[in-house]
């Protein structure tokens, strides 16, 4: 089975962020790392192989050199091999033009099953697989907990806000799974070493048959009109309890209407 | 004035015909053009009167099991038959997992610009202005789609639903749609709904009560629960506490469980990992209780107790019952 795990570069989530001159996330000023949510996205196309399907794992991205960092990890976590979408058009692309050049990517690599984090830790939209999936014309199943497949159909399991739900998923798809889904592994040194020895191919757009005009900042089918840091919360009170701390929270509470 | 779309979310708690983001879509819809609801499955009278109450001038209705069978794909047809029809000047959606992603496919399908999880929308000169926060809450970004049909995601508690004076009667449309062999790729097998806690949803609560690691052990964790019932709040958790197993998933506040901005949000035992924050910084008065002064939840607290939350939520359980009388 042929699978495509799309991972992304994104920046450390712990430092302060911050947008450039041209009202995108400034990536330069923040070191990156492959995103949290996707280690999951590896971790379960590694599972669905070591279950006794035979797998071929292709780890996918797009974005600017350092990306290869995070695919370098992601076969370090077990992929095969990776692909890199790499064109100085792109920088500033929205999610149309994103899943646009991801789809084509998948195509070109050839797939019986696509996987993804179930967002992004820093755009946070969670749209890509859905679009990805519209434009490959295959179904999709959104924050899998828990997959297994016999070859043709892929089994998921999630947690909606009522309900547990169990879907079966004709393939080729796609599928994004949740943090619920099981603990990445973590690389060995010698999973690491032996990742710099794996094959990572890098496309441009041209490669890809993509017009540079429909990607990046300029094609954005969104334009950001202004951006606001929030405003600092107005400092609170902090008591130290003495026995008497919920006497005061009490009347705190009644004060503001909330008893 | 031109339509705006709204894909109406069927059955609220209370036996409501509408789940209440729906309702909250329609008051948003007004100020951009005249709502028009996309209702999946079977409708009656009563809920296009209901519709009618909180500002629908038309109602397309579209009914078929596969609505409820098949993910998010037919539900796509629908709309972007909706969209054919009527051609509104945006496509309003509830922010949750399904509501994204039908709006994902549709945008894909209209090659329209989309924005999701809107705090806020506004109508502009060029279109709705879009209102989101971003990098874990920490910033707001305003923004607009030039491209296409707007297609923006909402989510829940954006505005309160407001009813209309003077309802008019909505022209109901029957959408037929063929449904295409590729909206039938993925069936749901299987569903089983979740026991009703009898507590406020999550999503629309007034005042939530969290308990993080620091709760201690899954026995332990009753003390949030009675704080939750004593002020009629709903029940949160982080993810260290899903993780733990100690309660389920669908309890997880932040990045990757629900985004809340309650009137009240009570934390004890929660350190204010930037995850969690991401989730619930939108709330308007935020309380912590924690043994470390340090934690960096503080930093957020309108009110904040160092103490143990096995000590202070108790006593505070009684002072609530001894005021309540
Ligand atoms: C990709 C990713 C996504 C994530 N998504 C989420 C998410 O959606 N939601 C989420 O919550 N987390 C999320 N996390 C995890 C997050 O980083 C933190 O690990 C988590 O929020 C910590 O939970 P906690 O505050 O309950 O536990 P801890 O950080 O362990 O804090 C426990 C606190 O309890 C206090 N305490 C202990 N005993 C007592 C006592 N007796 N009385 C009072 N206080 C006490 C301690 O001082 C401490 O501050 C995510 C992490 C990653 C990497």
């Amino acid at each position: 089975m042929k699978i495509v795990v799309l991972v992304k570069h994104v920046p450390e989530p712990t430092a302060a962020w911050r947008f450039a001159d041209d009202l995108t996330l400034d990536r330069s000023a923040v070191e990156g790392r492959l995103s949290q949510l996707d280690e999951y996205a590896v971790e379960q196309a590694v599972r669905l192989g070591e279950a006794g399907v035979p797998v071929e794992i292709t780890c996918l991205t797009m974005g600017p050199a350092p990306a290869a960092d995070a695919l370098r990890k992601a076969l370090a976590m077990g992929g095969d091999r990776g692909v890199h979408v790499l064109d100085d058009a792109l920088p500033g692309s929205d999610v149309l033009a994103t899943s646009l050049v991801l789809a084509k990517a998948v195509q070109r690599i050839g797939f019986d099953l696509v996987v993804c984090g179930m967002a992004s830790t820093d755009a946070e939209m969670s749209v890509v697989p859905a679009m990805v999936a519209d434009r490959l014309g295959v179904p999709q199943a959104s924050n899998a907990a828990e997959l297994g497949t016999d070859g043709t159909t892929l089994t998921v399991r999630r947690e909606t806000d009522s309900a547990t739900e169990e879907i079966a998923v004709t393939l080729p798809a796609v599928v994004s799974v949740t943090d619920q889904s099981g603990e990445p592994r973590y690389p060995a040194f010698k999973a690491i070493m032996a990742a710099r020895k794996k094959p990572v191919q890098t496309w441009s757009l041209a490669d890809l048959g993509i017009d540079a005009a429909d990607v990046g900042l300029a094609a954005s089918a969104t334009v950001v009109e202004d951006t606001q840091p929030r405003p600092p919360r107005a400092a609170g009170t902090v008591i130290v309890d003495d026995g008497d701390a919920a006497g005061r929270l009490a009347e705190y509470l009644a004060t503001a209407s909330f008893l | 004035m031109t339509a705006v779309l709204v894909l109406v979310e069927r059955g609220g708690p209370g036996g409501s015909p509408v789940r209440k983001p729906s309702l909250e879509l329609l008051t948003i819809a007004r100020r951009i053009g005249e709502p028009a609801a996309v209702v999946c499955g079977p409708i009656d009278e009563a809920t296009v009167d209901f519709l009618a109450g909180y500002g629908a001038t038309a109602v397309y209705s579209a009914d078929s099991p596969d609505l409820d069978e098949y993910l998010v794909v037919p539900k796509v047809e629908v709309l972007a038959e909706a969209v054919r029809q009527a051609a509104p000047a945006a496509v309003l959606v509830t922010s949750n997992p399904e509501g994204k992603d039908v709006a994902a496919r549709l945008a894909v399908r209209l090659n329209s610009g989309i924005i999701t999880d809107a705090t806020d929308v506004a109508a502009g000169p060029d279109g709705p202005v879009v209102t989101q926060s971003v990098f874990a809450g920490g910033w707001t970004v305003r923004s607009r789609i030039r491209r296409g049909t707007p297609v923006i995601t909402v989510r829940p508690n954006a505005a309160r639903p407001e009813r209309v004076a003077d309802p008019v009667q909505p022209a109901v449309q029957p959408l037929a749609i063929e449904l295409s062999d590729r909206a039938r790729g993925a069936r749901v097998v299987n569903r089983t709904p979740r026991a009703s806690t009898g507590r406020p949803d999550l999503a629309d609560a007034a005042i939530i009560v969290t308990g993080g690691r620091g709760v201690g052990a899954p026995e332990a964790f009753e003390v949030i629960e009675r704080l939750a019932d004593a002020l009629g709040a709903a029940v949160g958790a982080t993810r260290a506490v899903t993780d733990l197993s100690w309660r389920p998933h669908e309890m997880q506040i932040g990045q990757t469980g629900k985004t809340v901005a309650p009137q009240l949000y009570v934390a004890a035992g929660v350190s204010g990992a930037i995850q969690h924050l991401a989730g619930m910084q939108g709330s308007r008065t935020i309380v912590a209780v924690n043994k470390d002064p340090k934690a960096p939840i503080f930093e957020y607290a309108d009110f904040g107790v160092v103490g143990d939350l096995h000590k202070v939520l108790p006593a505070l359980i009684n002072e609530i019952e001894k005021r309540k009388g």
